[in-house]
Order: C-alpha cells, then sequence, then structure tokens
C-alpha cells in the first residue's frame, strides 16, 4: 500500500450553537483508497474525509461509505476509535456530502475496510497526538510523559488527565502531523480491533425505524413507476394514456426518453399519490413498442453464438510453457464444457430513488453505491452545476453491486423535472427482476491432461462471456477480458502447460457487477475442472491442491499488476478447512464432501461442503469456511459477510437463473426467479485464519468457492460431474 | 374512494382509500408506517408481514377493504421499546444484515413464538420458509428464535385503546379476498 500523503492543511471550525471549539482533521480518505487501488483520480477538494472531535468529546466521522449491510458504520470508526483511544460508541459516522469533481467515493469491490485502514488509523493517532501535545503544553510537560486512553490525556502515573472535550480548542490551534510520520499503535495494543463488536445499525433495524431509500418521504412527494420495453433498447412507439389518467390518483402520465449515458431506455411515467394508483396507472396504459434489435436474442443463440467463438483461439491472457504443443502430443486428453448463465443482484429492496428538481438545483435521496454517480446523472440531465445537487445517501436494502447504477436516479430526475414536484419512483418486483445489470453469461471449454504420476500437466482454458467492461467503456478503449478473467488467469497451482483465451460474446442484455463478479464464474469453472483433473490422476482434490500449491510464489493477474495471489496464503486456508470440516472422514452412502478454494479481492477463503443427494434433489447439509482477509478488524460482523457470500452463492448453485427468450428476461418475481430459503440453509462454520497484514476485503469472497465445493461433493456422492448452474435434477441422474 | 377506519397498533386511523388498494400501501403511503416493507407483491417474499387479529399475513397480497375492524400490529407496534424477545434476540445474535426483510421476519417469529413457545428447527422452517433473505441472515435468525424462546415470549400485542370485541373470522397468509 502506498502511504498517503502529508496533510499540511487543518480547519478549525467553531461551533455555532455553543461557541465551543472542536478539532477537525480533513484528510483525502478516496486518495489513498484509490491510489492503492491504482486507480485515477480527478481531486478538486482537498478534503473528502473528517474527523471532528467535539468539546463535548463526541467524535464524529464524516465519509462517504454506504451501509448495505455490510457493516461498515461499525468497523470504520472502529479502526479510528482504537488509534484515537476513545469507546468506538462516541464515533459517530455521518455521510459525507457529495463532492463535485470527485466520482470515486463509491462503496464496493469489498473495499470499504482495505482501503479505509491506513488513512483512519491515521486520522486517528494524529489527532491523538495533537490532544497529548496540548495537555502537555497545559502541563507544561513532555508529551511523551502522556499517553491517551478511554477519550482522556493523562500524564504520568495518573497524577493528571483532562478529557479530550477540554483539549480541542488548544489542539485545534497546532499543527497536523504528516500523517506517513505519525506513530500508529503497535497492533499489539489493540484492545478493540479483532474483538467482536455490536453493529451500530442493527437496533434500528429490528423496531422499523430504519429508514431505507423506499422509505424516504418529502411534502409534496409524488410517488411514480415506470412502463418500459420489455425488450433490452427497446422503446415506445406510442401509446395512450387515457385509461391510466382516469385511475383515480393519477396526476401525469409522461413520456422520458432514454439517457445513454445511464443505460436507461426510455419508458412512459405514470406519477401518482400513491404508489398503488400509480401500479394500476402504470397497468391501464396501452403501449405499442418499438422493440429494437435485439428482438430476437434468446438464451439459445447466445449459446450458440458462445459455441461458435469457443471454436476459434481468442485472445491470449495466460500462456506458461505450451499448452498447445503438449495436448497434440498427448493421447489422454480430459474435456469437459462449463456453462454458467446471467444473474440477477435482486436485492430485498426494489430499486428506488426520491429526487426533486428546482429552477436553482436538486435534491436527491438515493439509496445508492455510487453518489457522485447519481449526482452525476442528475447534473446531466437538468443542466444543473453538481455542486447545486445534494444527494443524501440512504441505508440501502441489499446493494451486491446493483446500486452503483444511477439509471433509477436518472429516471427520477426526468420525472421530477417535468413535473416539478418532489418524485419517489419505484421499481416492482417485476421491473426490479427485469430491468436488471446481470451478472454475465459465460462458457467455458477446459482441455486437459494429467502426467504419468497422476499431476495435471496441461490446463487449457477458453472463456467466451458477455463482457462488463465492453459494456461499459466505450469501444475504443474497452479491455473486454479484463472484468472477465480474475480467479481464472491467476490460476494458482504449479501446471508446466497453463494458456488461457477469452473471447468476447456480444448481447443486448445489460451486465454488471455482481456479488463477487467474475469470481463467481471462474471460482466455480476452474475449481469444478481441477476436481476433474484430480479424478483423472486419482489424487484426493486437497492433497493435489496442496501439492501443486506447495512451492511459495506470487502470480498476478494478467490484467492487474496490483493483484497477486499468494501461494502460501491459499495452503493455509486449505490447511484450515480441511482441519476443521474432518476432510477425509468417511461419509454414509449418498452423501458426499467437496473441497475448493479462492482468491479474491485480496482475500483466500477455501470451502467445504457436504451434500447429500437422494431423488434428484442435492440438499447441502454443512458448509464450513476458512478465510485468510488479513487482521479482521470486527469478527462477528466479518463472519457475517462470509454466512451471506456462502447463501449468495447456494442460491445461484440450487437455485436461480435468468433466462432471456425474445430479447427479454423470462423470470419477474421471486415465484421463477427463485431465493434459498431457510429450510434449504446449510449448517455454515466460518473461521479466520489468524493473520498480522493488512485487511483485505470480505463481502464478496465468501461467493467464489462456494458453487464448486457443493459440485464437487456432488461428484463425491454420485460421480456425476456438475457442468453448468443451476444444478437441475437432469444432471444427477 | 371510500373512508375505511383501520385499526392499527392500538388506535383508530381514518382514511380516504380506493377500497382494493393492498393494506402495505395504505400503511407506508397513506400512515407513514415504513417498517412494513414492500418486496414483491405477490406474498412471495414476506418482508410486508403484520398481524391482522394476531396472525402473520402478508399485507402485500390483503386488500384494504377485507381487513375491516380487526386490530393489525405492525414492526411498529411491535413493542414500544425495542423489548419484545424476538427484538432482544435479534440484537444478541446479530441478525440484520441489509435489514430490510427483517421486520417480516420480526413479525412470523413474534406470532410463531406464540403459538409454539419453544419452537423446533421444522416449526421455524414452516414459519420462516415463507420469508426471503437475500442477505444470508439465516443461521443467525434460527439461532435468534430459539434465543428468543429461551427469554420466554412475551404478548405480542400492545393491548387496543379503542378495541372493539375481537371479531372471530381470521386473515390467512396471502389471503386477499
Amino acid at each position: 500500500m502506498s502511504a498517503p500523503k502529508s496533510r499540511d492543511r487543518r480547519d478549525f471550525l467553531k461551533s455555532s450553537a455553543t461557541g465551543a471549539a472542536a478539532l477537525v482533521i480533513g484528510f483525502h480518505w478516496s486518495e489513498d483508497a484509490w491510489a492503492q487501488a491504482g486507480q485515477e483520480r480527478k481531486v478538486t477538494n482537498p478534503f473528502d474525509a473528517w474527523v471532528r472531535i467535539e468539546a463535548d468529546g463526541r467524535v464524529r466521522l464524516i465519509l462517504a461509505k454506504s451501509e448495505m449491510g455490510q457493516g461498515v458504520t461499525t468497523s470504520l470508526p472502529m479502526i479510528l476509535a482504537e488509534e484515537l483511544a476513545v469507546d468506538w460508541k462516541r464515533v459517530s459516522v455521518e455521510q459525507a456530502s457529495t463532492n463535485p469533481g470527485i466520482y470515486e467515493h463509491g462503496t464496493g469491490g469489498s473495499s470499504s475496510v482495505r482501503t479505509s485502514w491506513l488513512p483512519l488509523r491515521q486520522a486517528g493517532a494524529a489527532a491523538r497526538a495533537m490532544l497529548i501535545q496540548a495537555a502537555a503544553e497545559q502541563w507544561h510537560v513532555v508529551p511523551a510523559t502522556c499517553h491517551a486512553e478511554h477519550g482522556e490525556v493523562v500524564h504520568g502515573p495518573r497524577t493528571k488527565r483532562l478529557p479530550y472535550g477540554a483539549l480541542v480548542a488548544a489542539a485545534a490551534k497546532l499543527p497536523v502531523p504528516a500523517f506517513e510520520k505519525v506513530p500508529l499503535l503497535n497492533p499489539k495494543e489493540f484492545r478493540l480491533i479483532g474483538t467482536d463488536v455490536p453493529r451500530a445499525d442493527i437496533p434500528r433495524k429490528v423496531d422499523g425505524s430504519a429508514v431505507f431509500g423506499i422509505d424516504v418521504r418529502v411534502p409534496g412527494m409524488l410517488y411514480a413507476v415506470v412502463a418500459r420495453c420489455p425488450v433490452f433498447g427497446g422503446k415506445p412507439k406510442r401509446f395512450d394514456a387515457t385509461k391510466a389518467k382516469a385511475v383515480s390518483g393519477v396526476k401525469h402520465v409522461i413520456e422520458i426518453p432514454a439517457v445513454p449515458d445511464s443505460h436507461t431506455a426510455g419508458g412512459i411515467a405514470v406519477v401518482a399519490e400513491n404508489t398503488y394508483a400509480a401500479m394500476r396507472g402504470r397497468d391501464a396504459l396501452e403501449i405499442e413498442w418499438d422493440e429494437g434489435e435485439h428482438a430476437r436474442e434468446s438464451s439459445a443463440t447466445l449459446r450458440a453464438q458462445f459455441e461458435e467463438l469457443l471454436k476459434k483461439p481468442g485472445q491470449v491472457v495466460r500462456n506458461d510453457g505450451d499448452a498447445e504443443a503438449a495436448l497434440a502430443g498427448t493421447g489422454q486428453k480430459i474435456e469437459a464444457t462449463y456453462e454458467v448463465p446471467f444473474q440477477n443482484h435482486s436485492p430485498m429492496e426494489p430499486m428506488n430513488a426520491t429526487v426533486h428538481v428546482r429552477a436553482d438545483g436538486a435534491e436527491a435521496w438515493l439509496p445508492t453505491q455510487g453518489p457522485e454517480w447519481g449526482q452525476g446523472a442528475i447534473a446531466a440531465i437538468t443542466g444543473l452545476k453538481p455542486e447545486t445537487i445534494v444527494v443524501h445517501t440512504t441505508l440501502m436494502g441489499g446493494g451486491f453491486g446493483r446500486r452503483y447504477h444511477s439509471d433509477f436516479v436518472a429516471e427520477a430526475t426526468q420525472i421530477s423535472k417535468a413535473t416539478g414536484a418532489p418524485v419517489k419512483l419505484v421499481f416492482t418486483r417485476e421491473d426490479d427482476t427485469q430491468r436488471g445489470f446481470y451478472r454475465p453469461a459465460s462458457l467455458h471449454r477446459f482441455t486437459g491432461a494429467v502426467d504419468a504420476a497422476g499431476l495435471p500437466s496441461i490446463w487449457h482454458h477458453r472463456m467466451t462471456s458477455v463482457s462488463i467492461d465492453a459494456y461499459w467503456t466505450p469501444s475504443e478503449k474497452a479491455k473486454p477480458a479484463s472484468s472477465e478473467i480474475g480467479g481464472a488467469a491467476n490460476l494458482g497451482y504449479a501446471i508446466p502447460n497453463l494458456r488461457m483465451e477469452y473471447a468476447q460474446a456480444k448481447s443486448g442484455v445489460p451486465v454488471m457487477w455482481w456479488r463477487s463478479v467474475e469470481h463467481s464464474v471462474n471460482g466455480f469453472v476452474t475449481e469444478c475442472f481441477f476436481d476433474e483433473l484430480a479424478a483423472a490422476g486419482k489424487q484426493d482434490p486437497l492433497q493435489l491442491r496442496l501439492r501443486l500449491l506447495a512451492e511459495p510464489r506470487k502470480v498476478r493477474v494478467p490484467a492487474d499488476n496490483e493483484i497477486i495471489l499468494d501461494t502460501t496464503r491459499l495452503t493455509r486456508v486449505l490447511e484450515l478447512v480441511a482441519l476443521k470440516s474432518g476432510w477425509g472422514t468417511p461419509l454414509p452412502k449418498g452423501r458426499g464432501r467437496g473441497i475448493a478454494c479462492a482468491f479474491s479481492f485480496d482475500s483466500y477463503v477455501a470451502e467445504v461442503a457436504e451434500v447429500t443427494v437422494s431423488k434428484g434433489v442435492v440438499k447441502v447439509d454443512r458448509v464450513v469456511a476458512a478465510v485468510d482477509c488479513g487482521r479482521v478488524v470486527n469478527p462477528d460482523g466479518a463472519r457475517a459477510q462470509v454466512e451471506g457470500g456462502i447463501i449468495w452463492g447456494l442460491t445461484a448453485t440450487l437455485k436461480s437463473a435468468i433466462t432471456i427468450d425474445k430479447g427479454r428476461v423470462e423470470q419477474s418475481n421471486f415465484d421463477n426467479y427463485e431465493m434459498l430459503r431457510i429450510d434449504e440453509t446449510p449448517v455454515i462454520a466460518v473461521h479466520f485464519v489468524p493473520s498480522e497484514a493488512p485487511p483485505t476485503g470480505i463481502g464478496e469472497p465468501g461467493v467464489p468457492p462456494l458453487a464448486s465445493a457443493v459440485a464437487n461433493a456432488v461428484f463425491a456422492a454420485t460421480g456425476r460431474r456438475i457442468r453448468r448452474l443451476p444444478i437441475r435434477a437432469e444432471d444427477l441422474a | 374512494m371510500v373512508k375505511i377506519t383501520l385499526n392499527v397498533n392500538g388506535k383508530p386511523h381514518a382514511v380516504d382509500v380506493d377500497p382494493q388498494t393492498p393494506l402495505l400501501w395504505v400503511l407506508r403511503d397513506t400512515l407513514n408506517l415504513t417498517g412494513t416493507k414492500y418486496g414483491c407483491g405477490v406474498a412471495q417474499c414476506g418482508a410486508c408481514t403484520v398481524h391482522i387479529d394476531g396472525e402473520a399475513t402478508r399485507s402485500c397480497a390483503t386488500a384494504v377493504e377485507d381487513v375491516g375492524d380487526r386490530q393489525i400490529i405492525t414492526i411498529e407496534g411491535l413493542s414500544a421499546d425495542r423489548s419484545h424477545p424476538a427484538q432482544l434476540a435479534w440484537i444478541a445474535e446479530q441478525v440484520p444484515q441489509c435489514g430490510y426483510c427483517q421486520s417480516g421476519m420480526l413479525m412470523t417469529t413474534a406470532e410463531l413464538l406464540k403459538r409454539k413457545p419453544k419452537p423446533t428447527d421444522a416449526d421455524i422452517d414452516e414459519a420462516i420458509s415463507g420469508h426471503i433473505c437475500r442477505c444470508g441472515t439465516y443461521p443467525r435468525l434460527r439461532k435468534a428464535i430459539h434465543t428468543a424462546a429461551a427469554m420466554g415470549a412475551k404478548p405480542v400485542a400492545p393491548k387496543p385503546t379503542a378495541a372493539r370485541p375481537a371479531p372471530t373470522k381470521s386473515a390467512t397468509v396471502g389471503g386477499a379476498k
């Protein structure tokens, strides 16, 4: 990680109510965060995060991180509180307002803790140093004889102590120390980090008082739904609003044009006094659609395109040894084709946005992972200057990647602009299912071989998918493989001839990041095919993995030099999961155990699934996970994320798929796009590898090994290979 | 539009709505009781669950005209101070992640505990399998229901202040008529 830059500015603010001073340290959280991620940035404001210590001792951490259930409003203040030596409950987190010119405040990529770790520690340590300095000057003692604890500065053998609140005025006059030089606590001194801390947001979530985006109410607000063409890319040709306008409560029916930058295709908005009237009005619309160019696409046509693409060599993204020559010279090839479908995010709170466009500015209440994207969408549609647009980021009923987008913000903005009223746009569940941005579908052809000793000698992986990067990036700049090959191109196993090729398929289906993105796909296909090679060589799947990872190596993702897999750490999670799961102990007939591992978002996860297969049904009885995500800030919160990742993976493994016919999504609601339920949920155990390495991602890494652990367990139980998801009864027979 | 009086959380509320409106939207849009959530609109996910005369009911599939003078309890009325055993257990076991589905989960759990003060895992499966949590809180939820049962279930509803004698008719889950 690169060291944050020196801060030589500070703000000194006076509370208008009491005249009391506050110590305020501004810092550049996102600069550090994105510098670590190797991204470009555009900064127009010197600070984007602040620590404010008030005269009453309260500590406010002001930054732009969205809470969608992943616990950042607890884990981030914990990091600050540790270095600042205050009770973490005295630290409140407030959403920083959007900052025009910085389009990088998003919450995603399992990045919050890993990218905030260093800046928050430094901010806390800098404030602590300033408060100690202020106390030492007041006591005429050397700062080194003072220390901080429980929100107080203490001198020597506890003869003198002053609470922070009494010191903020003096401390605020001191220079802010350079962040990279400020002494941080020795981790051995941590009292808080590494302990189970109850989540700050949970009490509001048990009594109905938590306000999600869909719960926002603004005076004079109208409610809107939009009729959109069921075919991707289609738009209204003509419509008749007579019957819709006759519905009691309907106020306006307006056509909204496509907003290509926000990936909306346009539609007919029905605006009403309440949600139900808007829905009924939409039902009464008579619309003729121009279905556009994708009306003939289906899952079958996409599959045919995939198969054509796999017949030809693709872009070579990894090439160790000479897999093609080796294949030409081998008799015993192992071939397998794996298929993975589109998936929708389907958070329990459907997409929604509340926007009020006025002549001189706008205000928006957005359940969003990307508030600046929302602000940018509003600015582009209204022509307003971004600094006149206030965005309130609300709680989210799940995000999973989908809420980075601003399609729903763009539509709400168009409707508010047209009606002059504050408007809450709501997607119905059907809208949410059918107007999504999906995890790409893909097809994979593997050809491999094992040597005389039963060890894999050839690995040839040819992949084709609908590319996220190609969908989101102007075509001349797109690197279609870059968003698709992670977790496959950086395979960690020592196989002498290892080649991966990628080919981009074309589709009208919009695609986007879906919890763990390409790793959800590649964790499945690579770890299942590895199991096939293990079986071909008559090797134990665990022992073969350990053997091919035994030599300590660092393996890079070809598309991204920053992402480096460490075989030693992958080995450690495999060993831990084997121990905790009882790998190798016998199971009754009809049951099986499968193992898989994956490296994603800088974290290492191995999972063992135990399944029972009976009468065409796979029941997952138990999943054991071992996780190395560096130092764990809030173990109980991290455990919850891995549990959630496993259940997310189980839904995609056992239940759901988005399929296309006539250019439209065939699924519509939870009756045909099914989610895992409690009676199908296995016993889950999550174990962390003790680590002093900096924290790494935790929101997503639980997902990638899950499908392969289950599929490999099905093989162990039945001898049947699962090569497509979700698992179907006919694949077990 | 029809004037209807709803008994919600022990208080009468006069509303003027389309009688076909699902109770969910009257609670949310008319009465501003937004703790009850919209998840699917077709009684598949359970996020909208409320009690009608003590019975866990999908408010998205219950027309407001069918509620009559029965007593509605929403998450806001489950307790005045998060003191229902299920709420305490939810905090103790750190159940919610995003939290969106949890109002419905809690309402079903409260009814379950009233019916079966010591529910088995099979009882929990039966009651909660009508609900969806996309974050995957099911293992903690199961644990929390057992924890709540161990605490001892208290009455789920505050005493209605303007109650008429309880009608015998009861709604079924997803029972729009």
